[in-house]
């Protein structure tokens, strides 16, 4: 077991220095190979119609005349340990975890990131919470009454929530079941008022995902209920609750799972329409201005966030692949 | 035996266990572990041993599918041991298997007639009035119709789908055949047809088979020598009339007790050796003696020496300090003593190959 | 003993099913698994069922203990056990019984358990479903169980995963979890098939040892027939869907009168002959259970077809008593199978 995560969480550390190194590449390499100049890209630091001296004083202040491998060391520097910046007269601090620094607005990207994350994290954890319980349940019962009108209509509805854009349902619920629009309201200070308010969001969200998890769960069911220990335990005699609730269900979470850590990168992307859709103050909506803005060091920060928190959360998801089967804990 | 079609000795194969992010090896399944046997022309070896000794894969090793750890294999004179796959190809005419699962082992998507007819294209072999005409030739010889050239391996049951691949096998005249399990797979009333259609190939058409089966009394039944195996090693190895009627070693004298006869008088007044416990991990198999850990007999010395596969009576080849049944010939404990010393001081030199050759 | 299967009412019997029928309607048509059968079995005594694969072995076991699924599988006739009838009682009922007064254990003992679930937590709760026990008595009692099956230190193993097992050890703990609530009534279907030789004589030798100890009934179902010589006191023989004879372990093994039995014993090489030059065995292959031969469900393959003039193609012979507690279906005189037995395929198979 110790073995097994120390393994997955070198795994994930090494996972994560080579996401830095890609969105760094993204952001810094790429633009090169593509035949930019480094002052085209020291340009794009400065804000619209930017004279030759401050291109100049932009790249210097960046080093974009160093070799690469510095640079991303500087890069790598910043978000261990902080890092100075300088602009006009004066210099600033940006300490770790330094995200960047955005130069249009002359102040570090992570207190930004930091205020908008409890939006996405709301978003996103109440969202899967509901497509998981309810995209399981409706699986089960799909499973349960196989061929029944219920079965067909869960599927039907099922194939409507993958193949509805977000914004569509989402304009629509706005337009009919919350005309006034939707503010977030921190859980810290209000908890009934930030469920209340993140509900139509959340089910929005939800409601793209809950399709696939509940189609899932339908056909795992369905192959583990013929599968020889489901026999075995109702030949013990246990009531047929026990035996999908318990037996039945429990072999359907790893399928889940692995679904689950899939749909982590997807979530983010649904997060991001969601927020644009409902304007809501979240890394989502953070990232669409900052591209409207060709704000670059926004943009690396939000996406270094972003690749973290899936590495992150899948290797949550493969620790939590050990406590559901004992086979993976014990090798 | 002048001339072996087959001779194998000291065939090993080991399959790694690596582990860790770097794929360290740390062992070594030791399926198949110095396994020495000749096969003469026209006769029928049979291998027989309890799930996971190493039968199988000794059959992959012999027709080259796996390759050997260790040991050679010396098939019609020739050493294929280490012969690329490349040169092996025309010698796989010669050298065919039948697999253990009719169900999974016959391509759903061919029909009967692509499925049989498939080794001629393959090794690119013309024959004398079209690739159907031979097919259906075969077809015939294995007990199916003609007609069946078109169908689909779905279409049949069991027992014909073993045949199918029977007929498979026979498409090139082989010399050698080696049958893993052909009838395990199939109700008895079918295993008996398929049985005889074995023998009566054989006959035929002047096969040699290797038979390998873990039920013993289709094994007696179809070879003219039984080998023994434990643990990825050949306990004992002799004429089925021998075997059977004096089994040597105990760990025969075991399996032939266990083994339930159609004979309610027989439970009353069976007197029966019990074996304790399963078969040890071939991961990690027990030093010396590998059956020390399971046999009754075991002293001190099965657990310091391991006993080298001697011949104790013509053609009865067995590996046990103490053998059951033993002839008054046989060595005397000092005799085997040395044997077991002589075969220790020629270990070094001759035992090489394996990885993981400590345990 | 006498045997009265066929009469409906044998009041004594421990276990009693009359003319059992489970069909199975499919797209290509209605699977006739069980057709018919009748057999009984008295506590403490073992019934060994016989039979090629697709026989309907299975099917019959699962319905005794009520576990087709009510929506796919079509059921009548009566499954009485110890005075009660199964097959009409209400579920709930069936579930009661289930693992209590009947138990059962399968052919693959690793699929057979859940695989998340330590072996320990398993027979726990088979134990607690019928028994209001804390867990910590339960858990007790499934120890004493793993040791009482040969599992050695219990105390420890009883946290060990179904994986961590080996194959005899895991059909040990499914023994210990189906004998957890002292059931009446076991049922084994194909207990040993999974299993290497010298562990299914451990495994046999266990069977008969706890049968009896705690004094059950026995259904031990098979397609080896030296494993039925071992445990069976009376067998079955299966062959589509019906039972073709019936006796005592000895009558069967000794005095064989339906020629499917003549065909089983001569398809099968043995150790305890003399090796054979040839195996016997029966032409042609099981039949499929949605086009059941008429009549003798064996005649296409049967030997002896003509000498019953015609009346084997056409009517279903039904299963009469020809001496003392043996029944046989075949339309042959009785006399006229004795001869053939004796005359005819007894030494055959006896000089082969
Ligand atoms: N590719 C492989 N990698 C690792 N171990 C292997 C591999 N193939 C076989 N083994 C192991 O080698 C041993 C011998 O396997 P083999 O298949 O030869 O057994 P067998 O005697 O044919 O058994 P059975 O009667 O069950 O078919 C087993 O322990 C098996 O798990
Ligand atoms: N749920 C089912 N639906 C349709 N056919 C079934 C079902 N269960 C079993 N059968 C069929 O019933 C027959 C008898 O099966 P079974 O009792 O399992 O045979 P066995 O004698 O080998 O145990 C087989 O032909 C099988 O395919
Ligand atoms: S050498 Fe010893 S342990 Fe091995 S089989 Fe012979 S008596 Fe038993
Ligand atoms: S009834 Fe006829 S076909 Fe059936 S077993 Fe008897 S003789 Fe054979
Ligand atoms: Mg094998
Ligand atoms: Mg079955």
């Amino acid at each position: 077991m110790v073995a097994y995560i120390v393994r997955r969480v070198i795994g994930a550390v090494l996972l994560l220095a080579i996401t830095t190194m890609v969105t760094f590449g993204i952001f810094f390499l790429v633009p090169r190979l593509a035949g930019q100049t480094t002052d085209q890209i020291a340009a794009q630091y400065v804000g619209r119609d930017p004279s030759p001296e401050e291109i100049t004083l932009t790249k210097r202040r960046l080093g974009l005349d160093d070799p690469l491998v510095v640079q991303y060391g500087r890069f790598v520097k910043g978000l261990v340990a902080g890092t100075d910046y300088s602009y006009g007269p004066n210099t600033e601090f940006c300490p770790p975890p330094c995200f960047g620094y955005s130069f249009k607005y002359q102040r570090a990207v992570w207190p930004d990131l930091v205020d908008r994350f409890p939006v996405t994290l709301s978003l996103a954890v109440g969202a899967a919470a509901i497509w998981l319980v309810a995209g399981v349940a409706i699986g089960v019962l799909s499973a349960l009454r196989k061929g029944t009108v219920f079965d067909r209509a869960a599927m039907i509805t099922a194939l409507a929530g993958v193949s509805l854009p977000i914004f569509f349902t989402g304009l629509l619920t706005l337009a009919f079941i919350r005309p006034e629009g939707v503010v977030f309201v921190p859980f810290t200070e209000n908890p009934p008022a930030w469920a209340g308010n993140l509900l139509l969001p959340w089910v929005t969200l939800a409601f793209l995902f809950a399709a696939g998890y509940a189609r899932l769960t339908r056909a795992t069911m369905l192959e583990t209920v013929g599968e020889d220990y489901i026999r075995t335990a109702r030949a013990k005699g246990l009531p047929e609750r026990t035996v999908i609730g318990k037996h039945a269900l429990r072999a359907t979470m790893t399928p889940t799972l692995t679904m689950f850590g899939l749909d982590l990168g997807l979530l983010l992307g649904g997060a991001v329409l969601t927020e644009s859709t409902y304007s809501l103050p979240g890394l989502g909506k953070y990232a669409v201005d900052a591209i409207r803005q060709n704000d670059l060091p926004q943009i690396l920060g939000v996406t270094t966030l972003a690749a973290f928190f899936i590495v992150v959360a899948n290797l949550v998801v493969d620790l939590l692949y050990a406590v559901v089967d004992p086979r993976v804990r014990l090798g | 035996m002048s001339d072996p079609l087959l001779s194998v000795t000291g065939l090993r194969k080991h399959f790694p266990i690596t582990k860790g992010l770097l794929r360290r090896q740390v062992g070594a399944v030791k399926a198949v572990d110095g396994v020495d046997f000749d096969v003469a022309r026209g006769e029928t070896l049979g291998l027989v041993g309890e799930s996971g000794c190493g039968k199988t894969t000794t059959g992959r090793l012999l027709i080259r599918l796996l390759d050997p750890t260790g040991g050679t294999i010396v098939f019609d004179g020739r050493d294929i041991t280490r012969l690329p796959q490349r040169r092996m190809r025309p010698l796989r005419r010669d050298i065919q298997m039948i697999f253990q699962d009719p169900y999974s082992s016959l391509n759903p998507r061919h029909t009967v007639g692509a499925i049989v007819g498939a080794p001629f294209r393959i090794q690119g072999i013309e024959t004398e009035h079209g690739v159907k005409r031979a097919v259906q030739e075969i077809l015939e010889l294995v007990g199916l119709s003609p007609e069946h050239y078109n169908r689909y391996p779905h279409e049949f049951s069991g027992g014909q789908r073993q045949r199918i691949g029977i007929a498979r096998t026979l498409a090139l005249r082989p010399k050698l055949i080696i049958a893993d399990e052909p009838v395990s797979a199939l109700d008895v009333s079918i295993q008996a047809q398929v049985v005889n259609l074995l023998e009566d190939l054989q006959n035929e058409l002047d096969l040699t088979y290797v038979v390998i089966a873990h039920d013993l009394s289709v094994v007696r039944h179809i070879s003219e020598r039984v080998a023994v195996m434990y643990l990825g090693k050949i306990v004992e190895l002799a004429d089925r009339r021998s075997l059977y009627e004096t089994p040597m070693h105990p760990y025969t004298v075991a399996l032939m007790s266990a083994v339930p006869v159609p004979d309610p008088a027989r439970r009353r007044q069976r007197d029966r050796i019990r074996l304790a416990g399963d078969v040890p991990s071939p991961l990690n198999p027990p030093a010396a003696c590998r059956f020390h850990t399971r046999c009754w007999k075991a002293r001190e010395v099965c657990r310091q020496e391991e006993p080298p596969l001697a011949e104790l009576a013509p053609g009865h080849r067995v590996a046990c300090h103490f053998p059951e049944n033993a002839p008054a010939a046989a060595p005397s404990r000092g005799d085997s003593d040395r044997q077991v010393s002589d075969q220790r001081s020629e270990a070094p030199a001759g035992g090489g190959g394996g990885p993981a050759a400590t345990s | 003993m006498t045997v009265e299967i066929t009469r409906p009412d044998a009041p004594d019997a421990f276990v009693a099913v009359r003319d059992l029928r489970v069909h199975f309607p499919t797209e290509d048509g209605l699977v006739r698994s069980v057709d018919g059968l009748s057999f009984r079995l008295d506590r403490g005594r073992t019934l060994g069922i016989v039979g090629e694969s697709g026989s309907g072995k299975s099917v019959t076991s699962l319905a005794v203990l009520g576990l087709h699924n009510r929506r796919t599988a079509r059921i009548s006739g009566e499954i009485w056990l110890d005075g009660e009838e199964l097959v009409a009682a209400p579920p709930e009922r069936v579930r009661a019984l289930r693992g209590k007064k009947m138990a059962m254990i399968f052919q693959d003992p690793l699929s057979s358990m859940h695989p998340y679930y330590t072996v320990g937590a398993q027979i726990v709760e088979a134990y607690r479903i019928h028994n209001d026990v804390s867990r910590k008595v339960a858990r007790k009692h499934a120890i004493e169980m793993l040791g009482r099956v040969g599992i050695p230190q219990p105390a420890r193993r009883v946290d060990d995963y179904p994986h961590q097992f080996s194959g005899g050890m895991r059909q040990r703990a499914m023994i210990a979890m189906a004998l957890s609530c002292d059931p009446e009534l076991l049922i084994a279907d194909e207990p040993t098939t999974a299993l290497d030789v010298t562990v299914q004589a451990q495994i046999l030798d266990l069977i008969r040892d706890l049968q009896r100890d705690f004094d059950t009934a026995v259904i031990v179902i098979t397609h080896d027939l030296g494993v039925v010589a071992e445990l069976a006191d009376d067998v079955l023989v299966m062959y589509a869907g019906r039972a073709v004879e019936y006796g005592g372990a000895d009558d069967l093994f000794e005095r064989p009168e339906h020629p499917y039995a003549w065909g089983l014993l001569g398809s099968m090489p043995r150790l305890d002959r003399e090796p054979a030059e040839r195996l016997l065995p029966i032409r042609g292959t099981p039949p499929s259970l949605i086009n059941v031969p008429p009549g003798c469900a064996f005649h296409p393959r049967c030997a002896y077809c003509e000498l019953t003039g015609g009346l084997s193609t056409t009517e279903v012979p039904p299963l009469t008593e020809t001496a003392g507690g043996h029944l046989v279906a075949c339309h042959l005189a009785p006399e006229k199978r004795r001869e053939i037995w004796e005359n005819d395929v007894r030494p055959t198979l006896e000089s082969r």
